[in-house]
């Protein structure tokens, strides 16, 4: 066990020594959520009029959605490393070595949590900065959590479908096929009374992206609604779990498929 | 006798009904040089794997520095070495970066293991390099880390998978002395395949030739030359033959021997080259056979390869290379 931990750390270590040396992958991953919360923000300044969003500062409302969204899309592509170790030889080199197994998939996932904190982080003080009004830090580190819950789902299911399809392509239609409309049916942008079509709400409260966002959300807005949010963290928890479960057997797939 | 490496029977078959290997049986001895020749698709690679615990065999059982490899993979992964056909190493990182990971997961840590990243790197000529990202290295650079990564823990066994495939000749040329050193140096014992018959030639001890998942010949390169007895005679005709009438002439000399005849090449074997070549040209103008060329040749591996497979050496290297991208297109088009 304690060979299986060491080995996850390693292989995270690789990881993110890979990362930082692209800084304009840093550069893009953060650009984008900031023009979300910079143009969006003020753009849709006025939209907390309609009501039901549970402040009068849309930057407030907004800034927890984004960091969620973030994390989400960091998880989609983690898979994407995978298929070049597969194509570069650097996956069948680390299975010919004591290596631990699961330290493969684990070590980008601990990377990717790591990630998406960092990540998190540097939004909500954009976010902060930009005018956007918090209660607590534990509430704060409860929306980080569900950021990287949500990200441990899709960066498992990315690992999974990535070392099944092997095709960076493919991979790439899929993440976007899934995650923007999973964004567009939840509660990132706007609350559940404005999602109009009553079919959009149902769908909302099955959509793993809502349970993260609401319970960031509650977490850090005043007099959180605590069974709720240890509800939806559980959830996501339960579900990571499930997804990692599967990324494991779709890498043995791939061991006997050598 | 002290095996390191055991094999008995190893099947492996892939979907779409390719049988890479058909019942393989192989015994190394530890300390020694052990070539596996064949050309493409053959069955070197899946051998390779089979043994460094990548893939598992359909039938058979086979040991590796005396650990079974289906029940102890673990164990064996401790005392090999692998060097990839592809590279294997991390291009986003440096020289250093990727021997430490490597050393890691096998257990190394701090200042050994520091220190023999440094011994490695000073060793493969890369000790400049070492701190520099693997992209910029050259084709050379990196296969030499590629081997040195192999080397990290000290393995009983290196395998090496098509080491010099797709060098040029000079870094080729670097690549055999290094493998000679490593035999010289430290006594570890190296599985080496190769679809260079020359490179078998030069570096093995003991080789077998595969073909097809099977075991064709094996013994030293010079038992598997000698076996051929005697020069090889190889005649350019200036027009194929038209029915057997080369054969005829041939048949009658007596000391010639294994004439095959194949559109406007004829191939013969004889005691010596010298005094048969001009008996075999007159016996041909006897029988109106025109000649372009003629050549002599003590017997090389591609004439044990012909003589044990039926086919020459490039012959069945460009039938598996059509074979492939056979197989390439109907993976494309599975997708």
């Amino acid at each position: 066990m304690t060979a299986s931990l060491r080995h996850t750390w390693y292989m995270s270590q690789r990881q993110m020594l890979m990362l930082f040396r692209q800084p304009v992958w840093i550069a893009i991953t953060l650009i984008q959520p900031v023009i979300w919360i910079l143009l969006y923000g003020q753009a849709w300044k006025q939209v907390t009029q309609l009501g039901a969003f549970g402040t009068n500062n849309y930057l407030t409302y907004l800034t927890p959605g984004i960091v969620v969204m973030t994390a989400l899309f960091s998880g989609g592509w983690s898979g994407f490393g995978l298929i070049e170790d597969i194509n570069h030889g650097v996956m069948d080199r680390f299975l010919v070595t004591p290596a631990s197994r699961g330290s493969i998939i684990f070590g980008r996932m601990v990377q990717l949590a790591i990630i998406a904190a960092i990540q998190s982080a540097i939004l909500l003080l954009i976010g902060f900065l930009t005018g956007a009004d918090y209660s607590t830090v534990f509430g704060l580190m409860v929306l980080i959590l569900a950021g990287i819950l949500l990200g441990a789902i899709f960066g498992a299911l990315s690992n999974a479908m990535s070392v099944v399809v092997r095709k960076e392509e493919t991979v790439i239609a899929a993440v976007n096929f899934i995650i923007l409309p999973l964004t567009f049916l939840s509660t990132v942008f706007l609350p559940e009374e404005r999602l109009g079509a009553g079919w959009i709400r149902t769908f909302a409260r099955f959509n793993p992206v809502d349970w993260a966002v609401e319970a960031g959300r509650r977490a850090v807005f005043p007099d959180p609604d605590w069974a709720l949010i240890s509800g939806r963290l559980g959830l996501l928890a339960v579900l990571a779990v499930a997804c990692s479960l599967l990324a494991t057997r779709a890498f043995r797939a791939y061991q006997r498929s050598v | 006798m002290d095996l390191a490496i055991e094999a008995q029977g190893l099947v492996k078959t892939y979907p779409r009904d390719v049988r890479a290997l058909d019942g393989l049986d192989l015994s190394v001895r530890t300390g020694t040089v052990f070539g596996m020749l064949g050309p493409n698709g053959a069955g070197k690679s899946t051998t390779v794997k089979i043994l460094t615990t990548l893939s598992r065999p359909d039938a058979g059982q086979a040991r590796v520095a005396g650990f079974d490899v289906l029940r102890q993979p673990d164990e064996v992964r401790r005392a090999i070495g692998v060097v990839g056909q592809r590279s294997g190493v991390d291009r986003d990182a440096t020289g250093r970066e990727n021997l430490r990971l490597q050393g890691q997961l096998f257990g190394m840590r701090g200042k050994d293991l520091e220190r023999r990243a440094t011994e490695l790197l000073e060793r493969f000529g890369l000790a400049e390099a070492g701190g520099r990202i693997v992209k910029t290295y050259s084709g050379g650079m990196q296969r030499r880390l590629d081997i040195a990564l192999g080397l990290v823990h000290e393995p009983q066994v290196l395998f090496l998978d098509e080491p010099t495939t797709g060098l040029d000749p000079e870094v080729r040329a670097d690549m055999w002395a290094e493998i000679r050193r490593l035999t010289a140096e430290h006594g570890i014992t190296i599985f080496l395949t190769t679809h260079y018959l020359e490179e078998a030639d030069a570096l093995t001890e003991r080789l077998v030739i595969v073909d097809r998942g099977k075991i064709v010949a094996a013994g030293t390169a010079e038992e598997l030359k000698g076996e051929l007895r005697g020069d090889a005679i190889h005649v350019e005709l200036a027009e194929p033959e038209r029915d057997g009438e080369v054969t005829r002439a041939l048949e009658t000399l007596g000391d010639v021997r294994e004439i095959q005849v194949d559109g406007q090449t004829l191939r013969a074997r004889t005691d010596d080259g010298a005094r048969a070549v001009p008996v075999v040209l007159q016996a041909l103008e006897a029988h109106g056979v025109r000649v372009a060329s003629v050549t002599v040749s003590r017997p090389s591996l591609d004439d044990v390869y012909l003589r044990h497979t039926g086919r020459s050496f490039t012959e069945a290297e460009s039938a598996a290379a059509a074979e492939d991208q056979e197989r390439q297109k109907h993976q494309e088009a599975r997708r």
